[in-house]
This record gives C-alpha cells, structure tokens and sequence, in this order.
C-alpha cells in the first residue's frame, strides 16, 4: 500500500492509536500523509511526541488520550502545550502504566484490567468515568480498572517488514507497537524497507520479529518514514530538524513557512525539502 | 530554634553546593539494595553512579533507554558494557515489582509529599502546559520515591498543588491500604537542603542544611509550613574519594554546575 491509501481507509471521528514513544519510532510519513488528508475529529490514543504535535497544531484532534506529550531532547512537545493552553483539545490523562494495562486490556478483549497506578491521584478526578474495582480474594484490596483502550485503526512505524504484515524491530525497544496493532480493528505498518519474508531473520534473532501480519490490515515501505523521530538503528533523531520544528511553532508565521515547506507537500518532496534544509546549514 | 553548629569544611577541596545536592541525591540510594536506580534530572544521575562506585555497589541503572549497563561511565558517555534488557513495557512492570528507587522532578511539591508535573492552573485549561503525569502514579503506589528540586523556591514548594500526580501522604491514606501499602516518600533534595516526611502526621521536615544556607532562608523560600527541628544538621561532607569520583570519573565536564550554579 501507499501511505495515502492508508489514510484513505480512515475516517472522521475514528480513534486511532499511533506506535512509538515521545519522539521516538513514530510513523511520521503515515501522520503526513494523514494531514494531507481531510480526515479530522479524531481520538489519538499515543505515548505523544511530535505525531500529536502535528495533528494538534492542524486541528485534527478532537480528544487526546496519552500520559505525556514529549520530543524527548526538548522536554515539552511545544503544540501540545499550545492546544492544552488555548483550550484546543480534550485530553484523557492517564498514568504510562495505565495505559499500557489499557492497550494490553484491548488486545486481550477484555473491558479493563486493575491497576494499583492512579489511586489517590488526580489522575482519577480528571477522568470521571474512571472507575476502581474491589478484589473478590481475601485481600480484598482496592485498585483502578484501567478501561481498555480499543481502537479502530493503529499506525505504527517499523524497521523491517514483509509485504504480508510481518514486521520487525531492530533497535533496543520494541515500544508498544504489537499491543497497537492487537488492540486495533485494522493495523498498518510503514518500514524502513519491505524485505522478502525469508530475509527477515537473515542478520537477526526471531524475537525481533514483533507484529504479526495477523494483525496487519496493510503494509507500506517508507525509508526515513520516522523522521525527524528517531529510528533505530537505520536512523537517529534529527535533532537539528526538531529544533527547528519546535522553534517554528512559537511563532504563526514561521509555522505557516514551515507547514508550506513541509507538510503542504507528499512523501518524497518532504524528504528533498528535509534534504536541501540540511544543506543550506552544511 | 538555634542556628545549626559548624560543620567540618575541608578547605584544601571544598566541594561546591552542586556536589553537596550530589551527595545528597546518592545518599537516597544508600540502603536501597539490587533494585533499579532511577535518577531524573542531571544531578541525581551523578548521585546514582557516585552511589554505585562507592557504598551502594548492588544498584542497576539504565543507559536512559532500554539497557541495563554493567559499567558505570561519565554523564554523556556510552556504556561498554550491557546487563541487561529493560524496555519501557518491562520498565513498567518492573515498577509494580517494587524492585526500583526513582527520584523525579517536580513542577510543585506540597508538604504532605504530593507532586505534580502535569500543568499549572485548572487542569481543565491550564495557564501552562507541562509533561502530563508520566508514570508519576504509578511509581508512587509502588516504589520509595524521591524528589529532587534545582531550585528551590516558593513556586515550587506550594501549599497545594495544582495536580496530584505523584501521591503523597494525606492522599494516599485517604484511599487506604491499597494505595498505602507500599507508598514511601523517602526524601525531597533540594538546591537548599534535604527533607524527610518523618513527623507524627508525614508532613514534610527539614532534615538537613546544605552549608551555607540558612534555616531561615529554607523558610523563605516555602510556600508552606515547614517543620524546622530546634537542631538541623548540615548535609554531610563529600569524602574526597567522593569528590574526586564526581569530578573526574562521572561528571568531569561539570553538567553539574549548569543545574545547580555556584
């Protein structure tokens, strides 16, 4: 599949899970091709980096379900900041355990699963629907039944895959990429490159082999299809990008340069306009 | 109260208020045992390899991904040699374990312990926007916390924090023996001092000065009422072993001094 025919299998207002951690392994080249699109209302459920950054700064986001927003080498992921402040998306807050417990309770088709995190935090007073549950063993302890965080759509970003939805992890940790796609009604893959399926374990052990092509609704190749996340070990964070990224979101105008540059663009025109930006400052 | 006796300077190696706040953070991890060290901040990572190389050897760290190092190299440097496997989903359920020590930060502490790094002002539209709560629940409900605070100001330490996200003392008894159960706050270190919660209602107690600061100073700069024992001890001398360890071997570019100015 191409990365706009992804997106064109999306809808408004669907709840969509995106893969990676903070600015880490994101599937960006699917988030851009999504921003391209007209798809908008949308539930995130992700570990936010700049993929939230993104469809908040263009409005796509109707309710932000994450523990943190983060590009993880700037601390705070600066249109997520701007969206809470400005009042411009509801956000469901949960602790990073919770939410694991969620997206594990979706994949597992279970409604929820307790946890002992978010008692007697806020955690509980922000999310009113939130709900504890008492066990029925002679413990009888109290905890938090983390609701399962079911999806209609994951998009995550790997380093290997084949075109039948096997999907492979090089770098030192898978994330949540599995439980994305085992939570999700329909799952996609984008990877550095699409290789033969006996090629995958050529030059790697099989517990790099994460995502099941039972879960995978489709696969596209998408080299440097992370940026400017980082994508190990095929390709660092572009830090000189991100710090570019983050400095144009404080001002209106350098973001609207930015998305003109950047965003207004398909995949490949991206990657020659990332291109000739690292030029101009070599 | 009266003001704290001298204390022993070393005057030949004096060690600055950043490696008094380093020892101060290494000391959270004295008795900790083989459990996960997990420092955020620039100088509890220092205090949690001085820990390592000098009283508190069991200790695992992280190379601040998903490996676990079994050398202990400078602040910035590659480790040569790995442990262990510790990604974020067995990070999570390593918390649960209560096999850890974290020392977070904090955007505001309040004096039962509660913590918050979500946002300032009404959750609901915040005046500022920060991180969100992270793990910071789920590490409270399980595993001996500590905080660590750079600069130590009335905008921090706050009468009420606008967001509970690491739990405190009052809140964690409200809900009862579930959230009690293994909820330890160990201490809060500070640019000024350290703080314990060991008082007969776990409110929060100046354990010790850093020399040259003041009791007075701590009070001024508190946005709560502080406990402040008639006697408080200065924070303790690095040895210089310690001092040379810090320096040279964990932090010889001095990050140190950018967190905490002389």
């Amino acid at each position: 599949m191409t990365a706009d025919e992804v997106v064109a299998r999306l809808r408004s207002g669907m709840t969509i899970g995106i893969g990676g951690w903070g600015s880490r392994r994101k599937p960006m080249a699917l988030v851009r091709a999504l921003l391209r699109s007209d798809v908008t209302d949308l539930t995130v459920v992700s570990y936010a980096g700049p993929d939230v950054g993104l469809l908040a700064a263009a409005g796509r986001i109707r309710t932000l379900v994450a523990p943190f927003a983060t590009l993880d080498s700037i601390p705070l992921e600066p249109h997520f900041t701007a969206a809470r402040q400005q009042g411009g998306l509801e956000l469901v807050e949960l602790d990073e355990a919770m939410f694991m417990w969620g997206l594990t309770a979706a994949s597992q088709r279970l409604p929820f699963l307790p946890v002992r995190a978010g008692l007697g935090s806020d955690v509980l007073l922000v999310n009113p629907r939130l709900r504890t549950v008492v066990s029925p063993y002679e413990d009888g302890e109290e905890f938090v039944a983390a609701p399962a965080l079911r999806l209609d759509a994951a998009l995550v970003h790997l380093n290997r895959a084949d075109t039948h939805g096997n999907a492979q992890y090089l770098g030192p940790d898978p994330y949540f990429d599995d439980l994305f796609c085992q939570a999700a009604d329909a799952a996609y893959v984008s990877c550095e490159q699409l290789v033969d399926t006996a090629d995958l374990l050529k030059d790697a052990a099989p517990q790099t082999l994460l995502v099941k092509r039972a879960f995978v609704t489709g696969v596209v190749q998408a080299p440097n299809g992370a940026h400017f996340t980082s994508c190990a070990p095929d390709h660092d964070r572009d830090e000189t990008f991100q710090r570019a990224y983050a400095l144009a979101s404080r001002d209106p105008e350098a973001w609207q340069a930015f998305t003109d540059r950047y965003l207004s663009v398909d995949e490949e025109a991206y990657q020659a306009a990332v291109a000739a930006f690292h030029k101009e400052r070599a | 109260m009266s003001s704290p006796t001298a204390n022993t300077v070393n005057t030949a190696n004096k060690a600055t208020r950043a490696e008094y706040c380093v020892v101060a953070c290494a000391e959270a991890w004295r008795h900790a045992g083989e459990v996960l060290a997990s420092p955020m901040g620039t100088v509890p990572a220092i205090g949690a390899r001085l820990a390592k190389l000098t009283f508190a050897p069991d200790l695992l760290l992280t190379d601040g991904e998903a490996l676990l190092i079994g050398d202990v190299p400078a602040l910035g440097a590659r480790a040569q040699v790995v442990e262990g496997w510790l990604p974020y989903r067995q990070h999570l359920a390593l918390v649960a374990t209560g096999r850890r020590h974290v020392m977070m930060g904090a955007s505001q502490i309040d004096r039962h312990g509660n913590q918050n790094i979500s946002c300032i002002g009404d959750w609901a539209r915040p005046t500022r926007q920060l991180l969100g709560v992270r793990g910071a629940p789920i590490n409270t409900l399980n595993n001996p916390t500590s905080y660590w605070v750079p600069k130590h100001s009335r905008r921090v330490f706050v009468e009420r924090v606008d967001m509970v996200c690491g739990v405190g003392y009052d809140r964690a008894a409200e809900v009862g023996p579930s959230a009690t159960r293994f909820h330890n706050v160990t201490e809060v270190v500070s640019d000024l001092g350290v703080f314990d919660f060991a008082t007969p209602d776990h409110t929060m107690r100046l354990r010790s000065l850093h020399p040259g600061v003041t009791a007075e100073q701590v009070v001024e700069a508190t946005g709560f009422t502080l406990t402040v024992p008639d006697d408080v001890p200065y924070t303790r001398e690095p040895t210089a072993e310690e001092l040379r360890i810090v320096r040279e071997v964990v932090d010889p570019e001095g990050a140190r001094d950018r967190e905490v100015p002389a």
